[in-house]
């Protein structure tokens, strides 16, 4: 009956988003007030109902009701009450309908905290936000439709891959999503100014929120997969150029790229139709690492053939939606008016190389991912992309802009002075300088990239600081003055200090990496393996049994120097259901860096195959990437954000203390 | 020498009874596996060599893997190649005699960075071209506006009366 309803719910829902696409635009054309705002109470509504049909699918796999199919193929009643909700989004038809949660969530969002936006804008928006939700609510029904019953119900269900029964991956999905979902709002705001002709700084203002907290989102999530796929996947590896980890990086660099030309909108009025397209594009390839991901096109071509009705709509829809949008912008975009003149040594040039080269590495990611494809398609010769082919194209791509990085913040609008920021940027070179002399010293062998890569790491932090200290006049002023400064500093400049030096911390982790320690050995109990001067000494294994698994448990001594750091529990378990080994690396971190340990396979005697890290800064990548998305974070409490975006001139809009965030 | 099984790259179509079984293998083969890669049984006595052999062995995709290097697959076919790299190596091949034997034999699908030929011009040039055209594109962009415009008009009385207005809020 519940999963009924939830079906019933969803059913609703596609109407209710039909009706939010279509009459608030007619209302926003014509100048209806009640039709416009026929736009927040759909949104509402639609957003309660795939709430419910969410939930009701919840409940299903809670109770374990194998009369649904979905629940069937996915889950178990022996599986912990915790993977037997995350693996509600663990499969496609799930993972389907979280996504038209969380994009009715922003909608709804939209319709709640968006009293400041003009009212056509804001019936414009949602309605742009209907037509995807009506897409992809007729893409579940028609295709992926998670509410299916079975007949007769099994007795048990076949359980969800041991792999995805993990903390970190049943929260990577939602914060992936979040930021996939969040690019669709500056999409709507972008069609929606197209359809007005209209794009000022009060729009990048209002737009600029949105993809902030779109951005972090993403950023976490993508860090959070890397995470998991750096303890669950036992070689230490964190990023490894794979299609499913490229989809979701596409739209990262468009969104990186869109955040900061959003800024050149706001402040100066210029790169209007470039903003435009970023944010139609951050979100065409949100959507196509969405269906890349889900429709399997990735494993092999004759997949995709696997189920031609969900290929076939979901070509259609990409079509809709990239083409529709990109045909709205070639009609309008020429209209739009170019904003304020800048040199091209400027904070806009800075800006507008930054935007060149994030963009040409979605585009290297781009052709990169979807390459094999392409060329099998049209002369059927099969090649691999892999990470040798990204590290010789993208590598070099994002140091110059690394390189370049510290300039913009220190350059003027309109017109900058490099010599001066040069002269300024003094003591960044030398630290820089110093800590590759450091790290030549410190390091035995290891590639000389990796010497560049904490010098850049350095001179990208001290450079960040630089022009932080600058702004507060500290040890130029006195330092009540500085401490005034440093109060009435803007949380937008704040956030950005913040985000630029986490990427700082995350180079230097990435960069470190390439001094890893490795050793793999068959260890017999009472063995010592010395790894980067750690020792460590295999006591033997023990079984275990875990809620739905059985695991042989080993135990490491660590000692440095006599003195023992650690005890390792490395383990490898055996899901009978899906009658799958998976191995459990232990992990002891420092902060500094990683002791990481793995057993693989079982020998004669006691014996196992051992995997044995020391992996120096690698923490700093997840924290890089947390540092970063704080600073997003900081930026999107800016007041200016808070407090409402200024009225339109001319259009006499007084916010009442409502923010669009 | 152990055959290599070489995967066939097409599955037979999937049809009716077997649909659900072919979306269950295609989720599995979605999913990597966990890595039980280089097990100490092969490696080479010469560190030398088998510094060689790790550094090949990254350049190489398992056949029959999802995306991944035979340094990092635990499927036997990737066993198979990784001994087949250090055959090679041992008899005393250079790093491209090796990446040649391979793709002779299991075509350019084998190597993750795919060679440098017409079909594959695309790949190799097109971000590099794209950054050139769109450096090119901005810089005629910008000195165009710049002409267009050359000097801006001199502010009137009202509008300096405005910023003076304006700057006084900013103050304050």
């Amino acid at each position: 009956m519940i999963v009924e309803l939830g079906h019933y719910a969803l059913v609703l829902a596609l109407f209710m988003a039909l009706l939010q696409a279509s009459l608030p635009l007619v209302g926003a054309a014509r100048g209806h007030p009640a039709w416009m705002a026929l736009a927040d109470s759909t949104a509402l509504v639609q957003f309660g109902l795939v709430a419910l049909a969410f939930a009701a699918l919840i409940h299903a796999y809670v109770t374990s009701d194998f009369s649904v199919l979905n629940v069937v193929q996915n889950s178990h009643s022996t599986k912990p009450l915790l993977y037997k909700v995350t693996g509600v989004w663990g499969n496609h038809e799930g993972s389907m309908v979280l996504w038209v949660f969380i994009l009715t969530l922003y909608g709804a969002a939209v319709a709640l905290f968006g009293g400041a936006l003009p009212p056509p804008l804001r019936a414009r928006v949602l309605a742009v936000q209907g037509m995807i939700g009506a897409g992809f609510l007729l893409f579940i029904l028609a295709t992926s439709n998670p509410f299916i019953r079975v007949v007769p119900p099994p007795p048990d269900g076949d359980g969800l891959n041991p792999l995805l029964q993990d903390p970190g991956l049943a929260f990577h999905p939602p914060f992936l999503y979040l930021g996939y979902v969040g690019f669709s709002m500056a999409f709507s705001f972008a069609v929606a100014a197209l359809i007005e002709g209209r794009v000022d700084a009060a729009w990048a203002r209002w737009v600029r929120p949105w993809t902030l907290a779109a951005w972090c989102a993403l950023t976490i999530g993508i860090a959070m997969g890397s995470w998991w796929s750096y303890y669950v996947l036992g070689w230490g590896g964190w990023w490894a150029w794979d299609p499913v980890e490229n989809a979701s990086f596409m739209p990262w660099l468009a969104g990186t790229a869109l955040l900061h030309s959003a800024i050149v909108v706001e402040k100066r009025g210029a790169l209007k139709s470039w903003t435009i397209l970023l944010a139609i594009l951050a979100f065409s390839l949100s959507l196509i690492g969405t269906f890349l991901v889900r429709s399997g096109v990735l494993t092999s071509v004759h997949a995709f053939a696997v189920d031609p009705a969900r290929g076939a709509f979901i070509l259609l829809l990409l079509a809709v939606a990239i083409g529709g949008s990109l045909t709205l912008y070639a009609i309008r975009a020429p209209a739009l008016k170019l904003g304020g003149l800048f040199a091209p040594i400027s904070r806009e040039g800075a800006l507008v190389l930054n935007n060149l080269i994030l963009a040409t590495g979605a585009a290297t990611v781009f052709l990169g991912t979807l390459y094999p494809l392409f060329l099998e398609k049209m002369t059927g010769a099969a090649v691999s992309v892999g990470p040798p082919f990204f590290k010789a194209t993208f590598v070099p791509l994002m140091v110059p802009m690394l390189v370049l990085l510290v300039f913009g913040p220190l350059l003027a609008w309109k017109r900058g002075d490099l010599l001066g920021a040069l002269g300024r940027l003094k003591l960044a070179f030398a630290v820089s300088a110093a800590a590759a002399l450091a790290a030549w010293h410190f390091t035995t062998g290891g590639p000389i990239g990796a010497v560049l890569g904490i010098a850049l790491a350095a001179w990208l932090a001290v450079g960040t600081a630089v022009e932080w200290a600058e702004r507060v006049k500290l040890f130029r002023a006195p330092l009540g003055e500085s401490w005034r400064r440093l109060r009435h500093l803007p949380r937008a400049a704040w956030g950005m200090s913040i985000a630029h030096f986490g990427l700082a911390v995350l180079v230097a982790g990435i960069a470190a990496s390439a001094w890893q320690t490795e050793r793999i050995e068959t260890v017999r109990p009472g063995d010592t393996v010395d790894v980067a001067g750690y020792a460590f000494r295999f006591e033997g294994t023990e079984p275990v049994q875990g809620p739905n698994y059985s695991a042989q448990r080993a135990t490491f001594t660590v000692t440095r120097e006599g003195r023992t750091v650690a005890v390792m529990h490395p383990s490898r378990r055996f899901y009978p259901v899906q009658r799958m080994p998976i191995t459990d690396a232990a992990i002891r971190t420092n902060g500094f860096a990683d002791l990481y340990a793995v057993i693989t396979d079982p020998g004669e005697g006691g014996a196992w195959v051992a995997r044995l890290y020391y992996n120096p800064l690698v923490p700093w990548i997840w924290f890089g990437a947390v540092i970063m998305a704080a600073g997003g974070l900081v930026s999107l409490s800016d007041r200016r954000l808070r407090v409402g975006a200024p009225a339109r001139r001319g259009a006499a809009v007084k916010a009442p203390g409502a923010a669009p965030a | 020498m152990r055959a290599a099984p070489f995967p066939s790259p097409r599955p037979s179509p999937a049809s009716g009874r077997g649909r659900i079984l072919a979306l269950l293998c295609l989720i599995l083969a979605l999913l990597p596996l966990p890595a039980l890669a280089v097990l100490p049984s092969e490696r080479l006595a010469d560190p030398a060599l088998e510094a060689r052999a790790r550094a090949l062995s990254r350049e190489l995709r398992c056949l029959v893997c999802r995306n991944e290097s035979i340094d990092d697959s635990s499927a036997d076919l990737a066993h198979d190649l990784r001994v087949l790299v250090r055959e090679r190596l041992k008899a005393g091949d250079s790093d491209a005699q090796v990446l040649a034997y391979l793709t002779s034999r299991y075509g350019d699908f084998v190597l993750l960075r795919p060679p440098v030929q017409p079909d594959t011009w695309l790949l190799w040039f097109g971000p590099p071209a794209l950054l050139c055209l769109g450096g090119v594109g901005l810089a005629f962009a910008l000195r165009r506006r710049r002409g267009a415009a050359a000097e801006p008009a001199p502010l009137s009385a009202e509008e300096r009366q405005r910023l003076e207005r304006l700057m006084r809020e900013e103050e304050a």
